[in-house]
């Protein structure tokens, strides 16, 4: 704030002396006193985190559903049917599903650096990662002994995976937008929101995914 | 009454903005503003015209002038369009006019996005309002579309009215979500500087608490609708009792939603009369800061009561105690802003201009839709006259005698300023009594009928019940006239009303420091904010000059 008028109450330079106190990831959540309206990237940021903790609610809807409609069922699995298999497919797919995250996240901090082909085969590495999973996902899918409409294991199984699926879609499409930007001369000499973002929704794919995983496959009826 | 904002009229100068830019897709926040608002009003007339139907139909105690799945399509799409097409949107559109200018700010945090909510809006609600053409009607459930009853299409048919109702919904409620990560988003980041948290207006309090409230439980409805929709097209059993679903976890997650949706609802009608009741009575507004916190307050507890909906839905007891308890905690926080509105114009010369008269009409009718509300919330009570017309009557001094009249204040106080011409104070007042006097009688009436127990959501009904059905009806008959001269006062106005000057109530308030109509980056130079909000007759702070006529 450079230029000061005479302020009639302190509490915008109190409230800036008490954000620079804070650690450096919190106080770009924090505007200082009177929003900042150069940073679009803290403002993306921000609008995103905010929209993907929203989405988590719809995530928490379906959970509940699941918890409690089988929490009050009493014959969970249909006769001849042994529910969600936890597979050596299964596994294989939630190991490099979550490892991605540690692939993905040093593809970002390269681009930050400026390291374009690093950030580019990091990328392209997750991508891959991605479709591998949603290819085992569809391999799944298609040798379970039930189907959608089998019963409630049947709709909340597909329900779930399928819903995360789709996010997981969208995290590679996304992902792919990115990599072909980063071919367009002086796009990422700005921002790097576009990755940013990206990033964190896979991290937050991944996530869904741990809280998933246990309830599907490890919860056992 | 004499006209005592008379220097409120500016001479004519240069032409007023191009009426093209409303039609177009356009970025910039004021015209997304006029677009929301001018669009959910033609709904709002829609949404009325149902309900004339409606009243019309038990003007008798028979079934008589639409059938009977007409009847429920009727008062179901007149509910839906309502909420979900008039207040929630018309809100959507006032925010979006106001917290960049309110706040110092240039536009909105995302403009392309904001403007891509808007435009999902229209196709929505015209999907809607479509199913009125389809060969089995539109959906009948109600507007909360409990299972099992929505389920109960004919089968076979995959494009039925309840599945329009349903993609629609989810539509709108996805419009919804962009909206409020803007609205979030902007109102942390987009602040000038020395606009600090406590000197943001109430009005943006309440902003900001309702779009809090959006982000975390709408998304509740859109999982809810999602599973639903699956059940209805795609044969799973989430919600099919029959095949070992659970319809109550339906009315938990909707519930979850659609309580905390009435503060959506309500939180920007207790802003606007906010902003209204310290400028019409020349006063600060009383205790800003508890006022402030209290939005946030109801907007928190509000997320803790939805189960007052279900008290009949086999709720266990201890559940109905808890929600009792939360429900009756709400009052607290509504209550200290029914109090500091109160303690605002208390002992001040008021001036009675339409603003005015329709935000201390919306604040008289908050104090008895709340009373009937903490009624309500009490579980003996509530189980007695649940699914009466006592529940009618109850939300409709909330979501019309109180939001609709506060949306009304709203567009007489802020015209001047969106169109930068002045409405005809005559038409306003007659506006005001045609609607304050029809909309009570109206809606009074419901509440003997339903501790009588007449049911709601019939057409047919018991013949002494038809005594207050009478008075209702051409009661709310005089209000769907009342909107005639309300059209004509602000089309007219629009069009060949005086000019006004920037500032026509001398309210403080960074909106009004600007011209009116704002020019596309609302500020010449970005303000820097020294002063709380409302300094209303402190001479220490005014930046603008008071009114003489304040003690």
């Amino acid at each position: 704030m450079e230029h000061r008028p005479i302020h009639l109450d302190e509490s915008p330079i109190r409230f800036e002396e008490w954000r620079r106190r804070l650690p450096n990831w919190l106080q770009r959540f924090l505007p200082s006193g009177g929003g900042s309206h150069e940073d679009h990237h803290g403002k993306g940021m921000f609008g995103f985190t905010v929209f993907l903790l929203s989405e988590s609610i719809i995530f928490l809807s379906f959970i509940f559903t699941y918890v409690v409609l089988r929490l009050n069922t009493t014959n969970w699995l249909p006769p001849g049917i042994s529910g969600p298999e936890l597979s050596t497919l299964v596994i294989i797919n939630t190991v490099v599903l979550l490892s991605s995250s540690f692939v993905i996240q040093p593809a970002e901090n390269a681009l930050k650096r400026n390291q374009l082909s690093k950030f580019r085969w990091l990328w392209l590495i997750t991508i891959a990662m991605g479709i591998y999973f949603l290819i085992g996902l569809l391999i799944e899918w298609k040798n379970l002994d039930f189907k959608l409409t089998t019963g409630l294991v049947g709709s909340t199984f597909y329900l779930l995976t399928g819903f995360h699926g789709l996010h997981v879609l969208a995290g590679v499409v996304l992902q792919i937008i990115m990599l072909i930007r980063s071919f367009i001369p002086g796009n990422y000499n700005q921002t790097h929101f576009g990755t940013s973002a990206t990033t964190l929704f896979w991290h937050f794919v991944d996530v869904v995914w741990v809280f998933l995983f246990s309830l599907l496959y490890l919860w056992r009826a | 009454m004499t006209h005592e904002f008379s220097e409120a009229i500016a001479e004519d100068r240069e032409p007023l903005d191009n009426w093209r830019q409303y039609f177009r897709f356009s970025t910039d926040h004021k015209v997304i503003g006029v677009q929301y608002m001018v669009m959910t009003f033609i709904f709002f007339l829609i949404g009325g015209l149902l309900a004339m139907i409606i009243r019309a139909e038990l003007l008798t105690p028979e079934s008589n002038l639409v059938d009977r799945p007409l009847y429920n399509g009727l008062f179901t799409m007149h509910g839906t369009i309502m909420i979900f097409l008039w207040i929630i949107p018309f809100n959507a559109g006032l925010s979006n006019y106001l917290v960049p200018l309110m706040i110092g700010a240039r536009d909105m945090a995302f403009p392309l996005l904001n403007a891509i909510s808007f435009w999902i809006l229209p196709p929505a609600g015209i999907l809607l309002i479509s199913s009125f053409l389809l060969p089995n009607g539109t959906a009948q459930a109600g507007w909360w579309s409990y299972p099992p009853v929505s389920l109960q299409f004919p089968p076979g048919q995959l494009i039925n009215g309840e599945f329009i109702w349903i993609v629609s919904l989810i539509l709108i409620g996805i419009s919804s979500i962009m909206g409020a990560v803007n609205f979030v988003t902007t109102i942390f980041w987009m602040r000038s500087p020395g606009m600090t948290f406590f000197r943001m207006p109430v009005f943006v309090w309440s902003v900001f608490s309702a779009q809090l409230l959006q982000l975390i439980n709408l998304p509740a409805l859109t999982g809810a609708l999602i599973l639903l929709l699956f059940d209805l097209a795609f044969g799973t059993q989430f919600f099919k009792p029959e095949e070992g679903g659970d319809p109550i976890i339906y009315q938990h997650l909707f519930w979850f939603y659609s309580h905390p949706a009435v503060y959506i609802m309500a939180l920007p009608a207790f802003g606007i009369i906010a902003e209204i009741l310290p400028a019409f009575s020349r006063n600060p507004l009383f205790g800003y800061r508890s006022v402030a916190i209290a939005s946030l307050g109801i907007a928190v507890v509000s997320i803790f009561v939805w189960v007052h909906h279900m008290f009949t839905s086999a709720t266990p007891g201890w559940m109905r105690m808890t929600f009792m308890f939360t429900s009756m905690l709400v009052s607290i926080p509504t209550g200290v802003k029914a109090f500091a509105w109160t303690a605002t114009i208390w002992k001040s010369k008021l001036h009675l201009e339409t603003p005015m008269l329709f935000a201390m009409g919306a604040a008289a009718m908050f104090i008895f839709g709340g009373v009937t509300g903490v009624m309500l919330a009490a579980t003996p009570f509530d189980i007695h006259v649940n699914n009466t017309y006592f529940v009618v009557g109850h939300f409709h001094y909330i979501v019309f005698n109180t939001i609709t009249m506060a949306i009304f204040a709203a567009i007489y106080f802020w015209f001047p300023k969106i169109t930068g011409r002045m409405y005809a104070e005559g038409w306003g007042k007659l506006h005001f009594w045609l609607t304050f006097i029809p909309a009570n009688i109206t809606f009074f009436s419901m509440h003997p009928l339903g501790l009588q127990g007449m049911l709601r959501r019939v057409s047919s009904y018991d013949p002494r019940y038809q005594g207050w059905n009478v008075i209702a009806s051409l009661a709310a008959f005089l209000l769907g006239v009342s909107t005639l001269p309300f059209i004509a006062n602000i089309v007219g106005s629009w069009l060949y009303g005086p000019r006004a000057v920037d500032n026509p109530w001398h309210a403080t308030g960074l909106e009004w420091t600007t011209s009116s109509p704002p020019p596309r980056d609302n500020f010449a130079e970005i303000p820097i904010v020294t002063r709380p909000p409302y300094d209303y007759g402190d001479p220490k702070y005014s930046v603008i000059k008071n009114s003489n006529n304040g003690e």
